[in-house]
């Protein structure tokens, strides 16, 4: 009997605990808030079906308990009700899937007026490269990734010069304005995720994957990997500043061009970026010093 | 629809009966048998002792995530250890291992009326080839370097690199060896399954008269057969990427500042030969899951399984549409986006056979003569956690859905409730059926109470919750949850809620292997039929019964395994091997 009652408090307590509960997600800061809506379709279709079925199932295990005397029903089937469940459901099912597809079309399609930029991921930090005034950015190949050249852009390749490459450090992106974000990896799989954004894709080492959002507000978000890269993967930390249109371009002024970061430099200075990403070596342990030391 | 004669549904024995190999010294009756219920229960001992491993690693893991920085020994290392030999332990070696070679060995011969497998000494090396990828497996904990720590998806190309645990060392070369040997012991005991089913069964026995245990453990481990192929064959090329350098999975590659000498493999190659199996897996383990918790509702309630005919058909239908699934474990994977759309579809289509299977368990409550003993307590806490954890397969199957919530905490919520909680308490629910066939005794009624409400409730306090943090963005696969904007102080707590609960939830399963134990020997004498069931286990001359099963003649099947509450019968229940037509015979056939 105590099963019968559990069963009707675990439907009413998680029915509470979901309209209670302080744990939520982030204020969304991307144009995706169709995926929150999807979301929420989702919880009241799959939660009324939930209450349903246990609750059902409460009044069952309640209702017809044994007793002494007591025999069952006989009764093998019902094409009727079963036929009736099976639409029900599927009714239900194309709910779901239709909202879902819709929304899916849009995430896939990327807007002509989106901004190409470029998020390279390696174990474990994030670098970025964003177009320079010819609007493109330039051809890149793992074969080419060098310390000064760390992320691997063809250097023969004359859109490839003016690209402002930010090397182990802030994103800074404009808002208001739709970027289309090409995602590379030189060594395993990482994930580009920001959750206020809503938005995440996988980079494989050897692809170009993208996906595209439009930051709805100002504001400094942390970059996660959502794709285990290794030991250091909880530690692969990051961050994106939406900014202000003046701010951006304030930003973006400070930048410097793959052209000015490859050429010849004085002695002295020619590791600076070598110091950053490659001193380490294969050496795993060191390089997990450095993030925990960050 | 026609009455049922023994006449017209016996057709008579077309061939002899085989001579089984009889045992002639305790190494051959206990040790090196071919009777499948002592391969039974050495499959489900071994599974039941790595299984514990699996429990403790996860007690370790949920100490970091419960009590962040509170124990030094816990590295990310050995995090990422912990995480990857509990997943690959608990997928493969406990519940594959024990639904297929646990419960598919004690039960298949018993309800087909068969006198062992077709195959026994198949079947025998079966079981010791998997106790050897046991063995395999294990050993890796004390390979220098360590098991692996790749995630028990062992994607490449960071499962065979530096950076990973065991990468560059002798944890994946020792796990993908265990699983290679895995594949190769568990065919051997699937084709005799399937054979058994298909050739072996008693006179009568029709396909459509076959308990719905039968029919889960028999599509699934036809499943099994088709799955794990791909699995096979992604080990053996991760193998040699690992030992030979070829490049089947690694593209060009730099290394913290070194070139490797790969180019122009595919490491989404992989991700498909993986899920293509691992899909399936799923549903390999959830469709025994599916027939047991039938049965166990059906005697239990006193009442026929509600639609039967569209209970197997469902099973089928499952089984065939989980081959066209397995990307929408990819949907962020970075593949041709437009896989989403057919992913998408197929995989909301696979809710409906799943719903009418759910509906017809609890339509078998409805005007029935509920018993709640402890087996039936465990298939309606099943209900809940499957139904929970099938209604939130449908937010990550829905693409769009599944972006934010992609690895994170949801998925692992997810997951655990639909394919770790669901299952296993259907298995808590079959061993306390089952014991009193296998042992003679039952199991403890008080220490067999305790562990179900632990168990139910503290799983269902442990996962509900998690989801949550999931949609706060909290991704899986964090050794640590410091320094992140969006973890706040109370998702801390709710974390350390979770981990105390799985200590209490992990303690209970203490207690049942206690009652397990103690029962042998104290359990109280539980006679050849205490569940007054229909399916021929329960007809036995002998219990525990002897080698060959059936005494001198092998049962003759006159009606479906669901004879329960026949109105004109005396007794509530009719076994499957009792002759003759009652009143209203309204048996599908």
């Amino acid at each position: 009997m105590a099963i019968a009652l559990v069963l009707v408090l675990i439907v009413v307590g998680s029915v509470l605990f979901h309209l209670l509960s302080p744990w939520w997600w982030t204020p969304i800061a991307s144009n995706w808030d169709y995926i929150d809506n999807t979301i929420i379709i989702s919880f009241w279709i799959t939660g009324a079906v939930f209450s349903a079925v246990v609750l059902f199932m409460a009044y069952c295990v309640f209702r017809f308990r044994h007793r002494e005397g007591n025999r069952a029903a006989y009764e093998p089937e019902n094409r009727r009700l079963e036929w009736w469940l099976t639409v029900g459901t599927a009714i239900g099912v194309t709910t779901l899937l239709v909202p879902g597809l819709f929304v899916w079309s849009r995430f896939v399609n990327v807007p002509s007026d989106a901004t190409e930029i470029e998020v390279i991921g390696q174990q474990w930090q994030w670098s970025f490269r964003l177009p320079g005034k010819d609007g493109k950015l330039g051809t890149s190949d793992t074969r080419d990734v060098t310390a000064d050249n760390p992320l691997g852009v063809i250097p023969s390749d004359p859109n490839g010069q003016d690209d402002i490459v930010v090397e182990a450090a802030d994103l800074h992106l404009p808002v208001g304005k739709p970027v289309k974000v090409l995602l590379r990896s030189i060594d395993v799989l990482h994930d580009f995720y920001i959750p206020e954004f809503r938005a995440k894709m996988d980079m494989i080492p050897g692809s170009v994957t993208y996906f595209w959002f439009t930051p709805t507000r100002t504001g400094t978000f942390q970059v996660l990997c959502a794709e285990l890269c290794g030991q250091g993967h909880p530690l692969m930390h990051g961050e994106v500043m939406v900014d202000t249109e003046q701010d951006y371009l304030a930003w973006l002024g400070q930048q410097q061009t793959f052209a000015q970061l490859s050429a010849p430099k004085q002695t002295g200075s020619a590791n600076r970026l070598s110091e950053k990403t490659m001193a380490s070596g294969l050496d795993v342990g060191a390089k997990l010093e450095t993030l925990e030391a960050r | 629809m026609v009455d049922v004669t023994p006449a017209d549904a016996v057709p008579p024995a077309e061939v002899g009966e085989v001579e089984l190999y009889h045992p002639h010294s305790w190494w051959t009756r206990y040790v090196f048998s071919q009777d499948a219920k002592v391969i039974a229960v050495q499959y489900a001992g071994t599974a039941t002792a790595i299984g514990l491993v699996a429990l403790v690693l996860s007690w370790l893991m949920r100490l970091q995530l419960g009590f962040p920085g509170t124990f030094d020994f816990i590295t990310p290392e050995a995090y990422y250890q912990f995480i990857t030999m509990h997943g690959m332990i608990m997928v493969i070696y406990l519940l594959t291992a024990l639904f297929l070679g646990g419960f598919g060995n004690y039960l298949i011969p018993l309800m087909v009326g068969a006198r062992d497998m077709v195959f026994p000494y198949v079947n025998m090396l079966s079981y010791w080839i998997y106790l050897l990828a046991v063995l395999v497996l294990v050993s890796s904990f004390f390979a220098p370097g360590g098991p692996t720590g790749a995630g028990w998806t062992l994607y490449p190309p960071q499962a065979i690199m530096t950076g990973t645990p065991g990468g560059q060392n002798w944890g994946i070369i020792l796990m993908l060896s265990s699983l290679i040997l895995f594949i190769i012991g568990f065919t051997m005991g699937g084709l005799n399954y399937v054979v058994t089913v298909l050739q072996g069964r008693t006179r009568g026995m029709t396909l459509m008269r076959l308990p719905l245990t039968v029919w889960g453990i028999f599509t699934a481990t036809v499943m099994a057969l088709l799955a794990f192929p791909a699995l096979f064959v992604a080990c053996v090329m991760m193998l040699l990427d690992r030992a030979l350098g070829t490049s089947f999975f690694m593209p060009a590659i730099v290394e913290m500042g070194e070139q490797l000498q790969h180019n122009g493999g595919s490491p989404i190659l992989f991700q498909h030969l993986f899920w293509f199996f691992g899909h399936p897996e799923v549903y390999i383990v959830a469709l025994p899951a599916f027939g047991i918790v039938s049965d166990l509702i059906s005697t239990h309630a006193r009442k026929n399984i509600f639609g039967y005919r569209m209970m197997v058909w469902a099973i089928i239908a499952i089984g065939a549409l989980s081959f066209v699934v397995w990307a929408h474990h990819m949907y962020v994977s970075g593949m041709h986006p437009y896989f989403g759309f057919f992913f998408a579809t197929t995989t909301l289509i696979i809710a409906i056979p799943t719903a009418i299977k759910v509906y017809n368990w609890v339509l078998t409550l409805w005007r029935g003569d509920i018993h709640l003993t402890i087996p039936m307590l465990f298939a309606l806490a099943f209900i809940v956690t499957f139904v929970n954890g099938g209604l939130t397969g449908l937010f990550l199957g829905n693409v769009v859905v599944d972006v934010p919530l992609s690895d994170t905490m949801f998925v692992v919520a997810h997951f655990h409730m639909v394919m770790g909680v669901a299952p296993i308490l259907v298995i808590f629910g079959a061993i306390y059926h089952w014991y009193p066939k296998v042992t003679g005794r039952m199991l403890d009624e008080t220490l067999g109470r305790f562990h179900f409400w632990v168990t139910f409730l503290g799983a269902y306090l442990i996962f509900f919750p998690m989801h949550y943090l999931g949609l706060m963005g909290i991704p899986r696969r964090y050794a640590e949850l410091t320094d992140m904007t969006i973890m706040t102080e109370s998702a801390h707590h709710l974390n350390s809620f979770i981990s105390i609960m799985a200590f209490i939830v992990g303690f209970a399963q203490m207690v049942f292997l206690f009652n397990l134990i103690w029962s042998i020997r104290h359990g109280r004498e539980a006679g050849g039929n205490p569940w007054r069931a229909t399916t021929l286990e329960w007809q036995t001359p002998e219990t525990p019964p002897a080698h060959g099963n059936f005494g001198k003649e092998l049962p003759i099947v006159y009606r479906w395994a669901y004879d329960y509450s026949v109105p004109g019968a005396k007794e509530d229940f009719i076994p499957q091997n009792v002759p003759g037509s009652f009143a209203p015979s309204r048996e599908p056939i």
